[in-house]
């Protein structure tokens, strides 16, 4: 790793439908390296699709993408030598220990020593005390915390987390946005998807908008606030918060609601722009 | 990519070797069902079968073994399923590992666990009667057969497992396997059924396995039946590891 390309993640024209569902019509970023970037987006806006794209699990219909130098569809291999997964749901083997969930992957990415490796995540994620225990007796916010762990492992350059804090409670969520916050002061690369429009505001160094299949907004928190037009003062100043912003932008956004509805609101996405 | 794929196998072999020695009851129900079968046929029906000179609990055993196969390679397409679900696949695709190596630690997994409840299943037999002279290299043989039947509905399983929509489905493949030994010479000699019956049991894989294995275990020489019996085994295993794998690739890409 003598050169290193300034971006750990591009993607350019990045399409992908499922059938007949358009999913993805011309998907472009870049994320700097060390960075946190957000994909923001309802619930089947494709943000998945589009971390599924990035860890190589899916193959776009066009478009290209390279992590960390490498590209997606003709260098894979490299790739997920780069990346670390953390999925919708965590990933963790329920029938072993905590311990052990780190064991196996120490093992997989071909580490020498995976005890102490296992053991110093533990310390990290406060999970010492359930080390031995099996993964099906942990809590939502536990196992969670297990899982980014899990990622850790071998040091990946670039970590995508797709809605890391799904279904954790408060409690659960400030542990998580803690762990991810020392991943980009280590000089981590990370990707996180969100439908929690404060979870982009806590977290991200810059915040894409994912809606009808494009990114149709990219841009620092200060620079998507700056979309709005000032506040008309009446009585309160108030600054439009990021879920102002969302939801101007991709318009009315009353129905939130599975893949099959995305269609539907899809079509007002460019005319907002 | 292929460097790892050894290491990577015997890893996450050990994984889900791991999920059957902590719930053993997987083992348990697996072997419930032809033990069941066993007791029942013995005891029941048996007295009203002419099996001609052995002890029924001998003439029976061979068939049993084969449905204690086919009832525990449903475990396996579900264990498969519950990986693909759970996220714990995706996990392992997006890893520096030989791909393969996930499948094939199900299959591992699948000749272990099969091989602990077809001991169980034999040990029951012992105690109730079943006898055989056979010497080691007979056992052996017999080894080697259940073994290449086990890998041939192994990836039947995996097909399954692969392709399932539901924890159901991906078991449920198996009950049409589970019958098969009931319209061969698992139970009763093949001569006693009408015609197209008889032509079914006697051209249809499980008839030549259990004709085999029973020689193997009698001491009689076995004759054609062994090799009828490989190629059906062998077969079955080739088409279904190239549809397994051609379904895994498409999953994976």
């Amino acid at each position: 790793m003598t050169t290193q390309p300034v971006q750990a993640i591009h993607a350019q024209g990045l399409e992908k439908s499922y059938k007949m569902l358009e999913v993805l019509r011309g998907v472009d970023f870049d994320v700097a390296r060390g960075s946190i970037f957000a994909l923001l987006g309802s619930n089947g806006a494709g943000k998945t699709t589009v971390v599924n794209i990035l860890s190589t699990l899916l193959k776009a219909d066009a478009g290209t993408a390279s992590v960390n130098g490498f590209d997606v569809a003709t260098q894979a291999a490299d790739v997920r030598e780069s990346i670390s997964l953390t999925g919708q749901f965590a990933a963790v083997d329920e029938i072993l220990s905590g311990r052990e969930n780190l064991v196996l992957i120490a093992r997989l990415r071909h580490l020498k020593d995976p005890g102490p490796i296992a053991d110093d995540l533990l310390d990290r994620f406060s999970l010492t005390d359930a080390a031995a225990r099996k993964v099906s007796t942990y809590s939502g916010g536990m196992r969670r915390r297990l899982d980014i762990a899990m990622s850790l492992i071998g040091n990946p350059q670039v970590i995508f987390l797709d809605e890391p804090t799904n279904g954790l409670d408060p409690q659960g969520r400030i542990e998580v946005w803690q762990a991810v916050k020392e991943l980009a002061e280590h000089g981590t690369t990370v990707l996180l998807t969100t439908q929690y429009l404060e979870e982009a505001e806590q977290l991200a160094d810059r915040i894409a908008i994912l809606h009808g299949g494009r990114i149709i907004v990219n841009g620092t928190l200060h620079e998507l606030k700056q979309l709005l037009p000032p506040a008309k003062v009446e009585y309160v100043e108030k600054q439009p918060t990021l879920e102002d912003v969302f939801l101007a932008i991709v318009g009315d956004d009353g129905k939130d609601g599975d893949a099959g509805n995305e269609r539907s609101v899809g079509t007002t996405s460019k005319k907002q722009r | 990519m292929t460097t790892h794929f050894f290491g990577d196998t015997a890893v996450l072999t050990g994984r889900s070797l791991r999920h059957i020695t902590r719930s053993l009851d997987t083992i348990i129900t697996t072997t419930l069902m032809p033990l069941a079968f066993l007791l029942l046929f013995v005891y029941v029906f048996g007295g009203a079968i002419n099996s001609g000179s052995h002890s029924y609990v001998s003439y029976l055993l061979p068939g049993i073994l084969l449905i204690t196969i086919a009832s525990g390679i449903s475990y396996t397409g579900f264990r498969l399923f519950l990986d693909m679900k759970s996220g714990i696949f995706e996990r392992f695709q997006s890893m520096p590992i030989a791909r393969s190596s996930v499948l094939w630690a199900h299959v591992l997994t699948s000749l272990v666990a099969n091989l602990i409840s077809l001991m169980v299943v034999v040990l029951v037999a012992l105690l109730i009667g079943f006898r055989s002279g056979a010497g080691v290299l007979a056992w052996l043989a017999v080894a080697g057969i259940l073994m290449v039947f086990t890998l041939a509905l192994t990836w039947i399983a995996v097909i399954a497992g692969l392709s399932a929509k539901s924890a159901d489905g991906a078991g449920a493949f198996a009950y049409p396997i589970l019958f098969l030994p009931f319209i061969s010479s698992a139970f009763v000699p093949t001569k006693t059924m009408p015609g197209p019956v008889r032509a079914f049991a006697e051209h249809q894989p499980v008839t030549s396995i259990v004709n085999t294995i029973r020689d193997l275990f009698t001491q009689q020489p076995v004759g054609a039946d062994i090799w009828i019996a490989l190629a059906w085994c062998v077969g079955i295993l080739i088409v279904a590891y190239i549809f397994a794998m051609t379904i895994y690739r498409r999953r994976i890409s």
